[in-house]
């Protein structure tokens, strides 16, 4: 039952997702039409409390459930794998409404055609591991 | 059962999502659901074709239990916890949708007009969503992860490369929101 913790974290995750509307293709829209500040509030809500957690967690040098110390690995150095990758995802975003989460809790909900979305997003992550080497990162 | 069923608060939520991401590290984890896309790959066995998915993906199966769940979330959110007057959308972008000839959502999560069922007989409905997803799934391979993992789990640890990456995200999404969705129907 190892994994139990995990389906429980999700399972509050995709709750939250659906009931915030995050997961909506009209919220997306919205956002990027500066419409409504529901997307921002969220996601600058969640920074917020990642944020305030993440510096108690470092200051109090704080222990994880094994008792381990709570290691935070920095993201690489880089500029064109972000830049890059970051402007193609955004494109991908705002064309269908949907990030990689909100695709799966989308297609566990029963929306059926988001499960097209899916194999894209699959196909997408295979032709990376592909062509990877001959990118700038 | 109103303050279920109803729209929650963008605050409520963003503090949950933040709390999810915390929880995760408490368990000595990271939160980041593109990587999923890649356990799904190496699933395959591609991995002894293509040295990327060559990699310990079964060490990441926990993190195909949080999809599960979610998917599980979603389900009951969407049968049990939602009601019409879900996805009051801004009175202006519902006439920007009409003029396109996208649907009201009306507590729908999603447009009928790119979501409904009858999309699959649609060559062009399912080659926009195949392509969305083409560039979702590259995209946040090549900038090292999505939403999750940049804008919310990179962002709260302050690291420079998530606010590129998310800057990225906004220039991408500015631009089909704006230019090329406004072509596209």
């Amino acid at each position: 039952m190892n994994y139990l913790k995990y389906i429980l974290v999700g399972f509050v995750f995709g709750i939250v997702l659906t009931k915030a509307e995050a997961v909506s293709w009209y919220r997306i829209y919205e956002m990027f039409q500066f419409q409504s500040f529901h997307m921002y509030g969220i996601i600058m809500t969640a920074i917020a409390t990642g944020l305030i957690g993440i510096q108690i967690i470092k200051r109090k040098q704080l222990k994880d459930i094994d008792g381990n110390p709570i290691n935070i690995q920095d993201k690489e150095k880089g500029n064109a794998r972000y830049w890059i990758g970051g402007t193609l995802f955004g494109l991908g975003w705002a064309m269908v409404g949907a990030c990689p989460g909100p695709i799966f809790i989308l297609l566990g909900s029963g929306f059926l055609s988001v499960g097209l979305i899916l194999i894209g997003a699959v196909f997408g992550t295979f032709l990376y591991g592909v062509v990877k080497d001959k990118l700038p990162h | 059962m109103e303050y279920i069923t109803h729209t929650w608060h963008w605050a409520v939520a963003g503090f949950l999502i933040g709390m999810v991401m915390l929880m995760l590290n408490y368990f000595g984890k990271v939160f980041g659901m593109s990587s999923n896309l890649r356990s799904l790959c190496s699933m395959t066995g591609i991995g002894k074709k293509v040295p990327f998915f060559d990699w310990d993906w079964k060490s990441q199966r926990w993190n195909l239990a949080v999809v599960f769940g979610a998917m599980l979330g979603g389900y009951v959110a969407v049968h049990f916890l939602s009601d019409a007057s879900n996805v009051a959308i801004n009175s202006k972008t519902i006439e920007q949708l009409a003029a396109m000839g996208i649907d009201a959502p009306n507590g729908k999560l999603l447009p009928d007009a790119l979501f409904g069922n009858q999309i699959f007989h649609s060559p062009k409905m399912i080659l926009i969503l195949i392509v969305g997803g083409i560039l979702i799934g590259f995209g946040s391979r090549y900038a090292g992860g999505c939403t999750s993992g940049h804008a919310i789990s990179g962002m709260s640890n302050l690291q420079l490369p998530s606010l590129k990456a998310v800057i990225g995200f906004f220039v991408g999404g500015l631009i089909m929101a704006h230019f090329i969705l406004p072509l596209i129907f």
